[in-house]
């Protein structure tokens, strides 16, 4: 069956039950996929674990940072819903006011219904069961937005009653009543009382009963996902009649809010938000988001997946520039995973150190071979002995043992990078002016690609920290002792620890030894007498000299010493992974296939096949030295180029003549014979293609304005 | 003078708004003046010279460029099968102002440059301005009066402009590379020069400068091999760009701001080609076989290899957009072939012009899942697709759609329905767009619906069925569909509704000479009609004239005078060829 008819748009294809065979799965298609065949299943065994465990660790991550601010508003539900009962006079007063939470979720839009999916969720667990959530474009007036709150309403007490089959047929007969019903409040609310009326009429069984009282009359809860995007005036108009219904309906709202609360005052008038008792509620930043979820897989050890610098900032970039969007971030990881197990063949070699040893000593002899290739063993077998090189190159048994020693170390490598990384952020995230980022995440950027000590930056870092208060520093130092604390690095921690212990005799020392600074109030005092600007300039020279040349203070030695430790871990546990054998293994270095699957430039790619076809037609005729499009070019190539000569508007009859001149060259022909540039029948055709080629892809449109021209719709080019 | 002042707002300023300030700010600052000092020193003596008076445009461009590295765009390394990766600037500048005789001077460039020749723009700057070279020129063309003698009926309209269309081919063939585009520029220059005053003269002049530069450091950047973009070259590139940013804007505007526009008064009836029907026109394109088809084939090939993975993301949730220069459709009716031909799946045309939101969904649920039942609104059925394949979860159906960006499904309520199939976890997308601006009709939330992964497919293969439908301007349009549907409504019609019909046709064909003819007015019809003896009454006349609208016959406008105006929306020759055919039969 062919998909092209001029009278229908849409073709449907089912293959017979019989020859539909048992469609292949998601592995089989990885197999194909993959590079190197003889490991692919271990690898895809791998990446999907992988994938798994990173899945469930955000969504534990995403509850955990969510609980906070849902915990608050589940409480406030439930408050609202109780001060109703009790008839105390503070409630009568807030009686004729809807409880509203005002859920403030920031721009990162693609985030929020995961936020909305388990609020929710919690609500119908722990309050109450009628929950309705509506967006904006669902709701263009009145009538529709009161059907899709009722619809959400009753629909859930239909699935809620589903454990009895006649409650179930009940239920199905209602909504259908409802559907062909006259949608209004009254009917909500009726349909309400019966509902609530009917658990004390007894007819349930106990189960259901005992839960049942606790919530006699359970809140209606009514969330507006999209605050910003609903018609004003509809709004308007629900909340009023809401107001109406208020005493007999125990209704609450959620708002969310991308913006910021202003919002509200801005959408609703005062005789509207007056009606409205609005609680403001403060969900997680999403940057906060991201670093969390950096914190939980990517600056750990325990993920042995990791990307590299170039990978992560296209990551972070689409994160920052583009949407702020977390669940964007995991899809970025998630290609990024899947391109790393498809594409590398020693990714076997990235997993738990047990499992990548014992993964290790199963290496083939091809596998063997690609590790011979590898750019990072390249540059490690140059550094041994000649015999070694020799004995590496040829015997794949030695190699195998080495392998496990460069796993072995790639491992250690890891388990120290990241607590020695939380130390050098925690001495300088509090610096002024920030030299090595604010965020962990910028400094791990750059010890990701180079050497960070060597970095102006570090340097600039270090000065600062020269000059640090006592207790500043002890407070710092006291802080990395404890990260290095959670991870078994011994020798380190001990050597902190007594410089610490250190610090804090000399605390006790200063107490007895009065200071030593007299020598320095001697030529401040010279300074008070009259002097010229030569004398003046001569004297401070001379108290900076002796300044510098001054003994240090025991602090000032120790705090050096501490430093000195400092540098030493930092230069022998942050060098880049590159230089690391066998990196390869565990990092995704592809930056380009990330940025192409994910943040592609449709348009710029357009542009760059007219501009510039030999890039895409690997032909000799098309390429030109100076750049510009030969006039082999294919027609809408040359079109192209003409049209950009345009204004506003391009007359027709020119670009043709124009094209034909072209294409008449490209042909050969004689340009002094008469025929040169003259427009025949073929190139008429080809010309009305490429013209009607490029209005497809929007270049230009027809136009009315003059005859026999067309408008063109972009400014620039080339 | 009012100046209105412009300012370029960077993306680090911008950044900065957004996000914590000290956060990514301070590093990217330090950067940039990092930067700024490598920069000035690599860019040429041109970039020097007019360093200090754009010195403010200076950090836009770069924050530009910061942007462009901090979305990793420098790092290529990787990258050699992917050249579109140029910066987004070298597309999206401006240009200057049109020129009436650019297109002409391109299409002779472009006709001397085969293969590989000497390039014009190098040529262009060395040249001084000299008399002797424009004296030149005007030798040259003296040099060929038999040719423009030939084409003297041209000449009327744009005497000056078409010499020098005219020229500059004939140029060709005595004199080489010299002929640049910038000498015609002179040339002008020179004719102006009476008019215009010194100063405006400078201006202009400093334009071109300007513009020459551009074109000179612009040149190893069109090359645009990816990694080019970190050589010295590029940089001088980025250089010249902000020197012309100024008077660009001007241009930009100078070109917008007025309505007017200029351009030749010529038509295409000059040409004395007659218009081509919808069969020549194929006859025409089938002759010549594509060119590149081998390179078109190897393209496809190389796209071919893609299948399977594309199977692998489809499986794990994402969606395969293709995009990129060519049709794809044949592309995806391979991969269609290939690899889904055991699966049920749903073909969309989304190029096709009727086609709605409605047919795909009622196709999903009529033909696909085989549900019953009406829907009151799409949101309706696609809850219940939705639902549906929620609870039968191993029933895996495919959607390809062509075009997804095409006319009838760029709508937001459309675009929102589809994203909220595609987020379903057994129905998987592949859709490819072909619009420059495609992308916008998705929001960052419909995009993260669609869990889009992006995949450039060029494969420069001709929109031939994309483009079958649409009415392009310069094909003729034959009309016989027009006509067969035509009278096939008016046979199914009462004698005295056929009467009436005809009547309007018979006062527009009337009228057809009448410029300012909008139409006839509902009063003067009735009169008319009644006079004929065909109504008894308006009611009966608009009874009429609802089922001629219904089937889209007669069109109601409001006139000038705010009175409701009838006309048949049907052109000339086909009313002609109706109505001769009415009176025969």
């Amino acid at each position: 069956m062919s998909t092209s008819s001029l009278s229908k748009g849409c073709f449907v294809f089912k293959p017979s039950p019989k020859k539909r065979k048992k469609a292949l799965g998601l592995e089989s298609y990885f197999i194909r996929v993959c590079e190197g065949a003889e490991s692919s299943q271990l690898r895809f065994k791998l990446c999907q674990d992988l994938w798994d465990k990173i899945k469930t660790e955000t969504e534990v991550l995403q509850d955990e940072l969510n609980r906070t601010v849902l915990d608050s508003l589940l409480e406030f539900i439930r408050k609202c819903s109780s001060t109703r009962q009790h008839d105390a006079w503070a409630s009568q007063m807030r009686a004729s006011e809807i409880p509203t939470a005002a859920l403030m979720l920031g721009v990162n839009v693609p985030d929020h219904d995961m936020t909305f999916q388990s609020l929710s969720e919690l609500l119908r667990q722990s309050v109450t069961p009628l929950v309705a959530s509506i967006q904006a474009k669902e709701c263009g007036a009145l009538k529709q937005l009161m059907k899709k709150v009722l619809e959400g309403l009753m629909d859930t007490e239909v699935d809620d009653d589903s454990d009895d089959d006649e409650e179930e047929e009940e239920g199905r007969e209602q909504s259908q009543l409802r559907r062909s019903m006259h949608c209004s409040l009254a009917t909500l609310c009726d349909w309400y009382m019966s509902k609530t009326k009917k658990p004390c009429g007894g007819t349930l069984g106990k189960k259901r009963s005992s839960s049942v009282i606790n919530e006699r009359q359970p809140p209606v809860v009514i969330i507006f996902k999209d605050l910003e995007a609903f018609n004003p005036r509809v709004l308007q108009d629900f909340i009023l009649i809401c107001s109406r219904y208020i005493q007999r309906l125990p209704l609450a709202f959620i708002f969310g809010i991308a913006t910021s609360p202003s919002t509200i005052q801005r959408v609703l008038p005062h005789s509207v938000s007056s009606l409205l008792c609005i609680e403001l509620f403060q969900s997680l930043s999403c940057t906060r988001h991201l670093t969390t979820v950096f914190d939980k897989l990517i600056l750990t050890p325990s993920f042995p997946f990791k990307l590299n610098g170039r990978v992560m900032q296209v990551l972070m970039s689409v994160f920052l520039y583009h949407d702020f969007s977390v669940r964007n971030f995991i899809k970025g990881l998630q290609l990024a995973l899947l391109e790393h197990f498809a594409s590398q063949p020693l990714s076997v070699l990235c997993c738990g150190k047990e499992e990548a040893l014992r993964n290790g000593a199963r290496l083939g002899p091809g596998d063997l071979e690609r590790v011979r290739q590898l750019p990072s063993f390249g540059r490690y077998v140059e550094k041994q002995e000649a015999q070694e090189q020799d004995e590496l190159m040829i015997d794949d048994n030695y190699l195998k043992d080495l392998c496990q020693k460069l796993i072995k170390d790639l491992h250690k490598y890891h388990k120290c990078y990241y607590p020695i990384l939380r130390c050098l952020h925690t001495l300088t995230s509090s610096l002024p002016r920030y030299p090595l980022g604010k965020q962990i995440r910028e400094l791990h950027l750059i010890c990701l690609e180079r050497n960070v000590w060597e970095t102006e930056d570090y340097q600039s870092a270090m000065k600062l920290l020269k000059m640090m208060a006592k207790d500043e520093l002890i407070l710092l130092l006291q802080r990395c002792a404890e990260i290095l604390q959670t991870v078994k690095m011994k020798n380190d921690l001990v050597r902190l620890e007594e410089l610490l212990s250190r610090f804090k005799q000399l605390d006790a020392a200063a107490e007895t030894v009065p200071n030593v600074e007299e020598n320095l109030i001697s030529p401040a005092k010279n300074l008070q007498k009259k002097t010229d600007l030569f004398q003046l300039q001569k004297t401070l020279l001379e108290m900076n000299e002796s300044r510098r040349s001054k003994k240090l203070t025991p602090f000032q030695a120790l705090r050096n010493e501490a430093l000195e430790l400092i540098d030493s871990l930092v230069k022998s546990y942050l060098s880049p992974p590159e230089s690391k054998p066998l990196y390869e293994a565990c990092y995704y270095s592809s930056s380009a296939a990330v940025r192409r699957h994910l943040n592609a430039t449709p348009r710029t790619s357009i542009q760059a096949a007219l501009s510039s076809p030999h890039l895409y037609l690997q032909n000799d005729s098309l390429k030109t030295e100076d750049g510009t499009v030969s006039n082999a070019a294919p027609d809408i190539c040359i079109a192209y180029k003409l049209h950009l000569e345009g204004g506003r508007l391009i007359n027709l009859c020119d670009w043709l003549e124009a094209y034909a001149t072209v294409v008449s060259a490209a042909e050969g022909n004689d340009p002094n014979s008469d025929s040169f540039g003259k427009v025949d029948e073929v190139k008429h055709a080809h010309f009305i293609r490429a013209v009607s080629e490029l209005e497809f892809l929007g270049f230009i449109k027809t136009t009315r304005q003059k005859t026999d021209h067309v408008a063109r719709l972009t400014w620039g080019g080339c | 003078m009012s100046v209105l002042e412009v300012k370029f707002v960077g993306d680090g300023d911008v950044l900065e708004h957004i996000v914590d300030k000290h956060e990514a700010g301070v590093q990217r600052s330090a950067e940039s003046v990092q930067r700024m000092v490598r920069f000035r020193s690599l860019a040429g003596p041109q970039g020097c010279r007019q360093d200090a008076e754009h010195h403010p445009d200076e950090n836009g461009a770069l924050n530009e460029q910061t942007y462009i590295q901090a979305l990793g765009t420098e790092n290529n390394e990787d990258d050699e099968d992917n050249p579109s990766r140029m910066a987004g600037s070298s597309i999206f500048t401006f240009q200057k102002v049109h020129r009436g005789n650019k297109m002409a001077q391109t299409a002779s460039e472009l006709a001397q440059t085969p293969g590989k020749k000497v390039s014009f723009s190098v040529s262009a700057d060395v040249e001084p301005a000299t008399p002797t070279r424009t004296g030149r020129n005007h030798k040259s063309e003296k040099r060929t009066p038999q040719r423009q003698s030939k084409k003297v009926q041209f000449v009327s309209t744009t005497p000056h402009r078409l010499r020098k269309r005219l020229t500059a081919p004939s140029l060709r063939s005595d004199s080489d590379s010299e002929l640049s585009p910038s000498d015609s520029e002179k040339e002008e220059e020179e004719e102006e020069e009476e008019k215009e005053e010194e100063w405006l003269k400078e201006e202009q002049k400093g334009k071109k400068d300007d513009k020459e530069n551009l074109r000179n450091s612009q040149t190893p950047n069109k090359k645009l091999s990816a990694a080019l973009y970190k050589t010295p070259a590029k940089k001088s590139k980025t250089s010249a760009e902000p020197l012309n940013k100024p008077t660009m804007t001007e241009e930009y505007f100078e070109a917008h701001g007025s309505s007017k526009v200029l351009t030749s008064d010529r038509t295409l009836e000059r040409l004395h080609t007659p218009k081509l029907d919808r069969e020549t026109l194929a006859r025409l394109l089938e002759g010549k076989s594509s060119c590149y088809l081998k390179e078109i084939q190897q393209l496809q090939s190389k796209h071919r290899k893609h299948f399977n993975k594309w199977m692998m993301q489809l499986q794990l949730g994402f969606s395969v957009l293709v995009y990129g220069l060519g049709s794809k459709k044949a592309l995806l009716e391979d991969f269609r072939e290939s690899h889904l031909s055991e699966e049920i799946h749903l073909v969309v045309n989304g190029f096709f012009p009727s086609i709605t939101l409605k047919s795909v969904l009622n196709a999903l649920t009529s033909e696909v899942l085989e549900l019953e039942g009406s829907f009151r609104t799409p949101s309706d059925q696609v809850q219940l697709i939705s639902q549906t394949l929620k609870d039968r979860p191993d029933l895996h159906v495919y959607m390809l759609i062509h075009n997804i960006d095409g006319p009838m499904l760029r709508g937001e309520k459309t675009q929102s329905a589809l994203g909220q199939l595609a987020s379903l976890p057994n129905l998987h997308l592949v859709a490819s767009i072909d619009h420059i601006n495609a992308p916008l009709v998705w929001d960052q939330f419909k995009q993260s619906q669609f869990n889009w992964l992006w995949w450039e497919c060029v494969t420069f293969q001709h929109y031939t069925e994309e483009t079958s439908y649409e009415n392009s301007l310069l094909v003729q349009q034959s009309g016989a569909l027009a006509l067969s549907s035509l009278t096939h409504v008016l046979r199914s019609l009462t004698p005295n509704a056929r009467g009436i019909f005809k009547l309007l046709v018979k006062f527009q064909l009337e009228n057809k000479d009448n410029h300012s003819y909008s139409g006839l007015s509902f009063q003067d019809f009735y009169q008319r009609c009644r006079e004929a003896f065909l109504v008894n009454s308006d009611l009966t006349l608009r009874t009429q004239l609802t089922e001629f609208k219904d089937h889209k016959l007669i069109r109601t406008r409001k006139g000038a005078d705010g009175v409701e105006c009838l006309v048949v929306a049907v052109d000339t020759t086909t009313l002609t060829d109706f109505l001769e055919k009415e009176e025969d039969g």
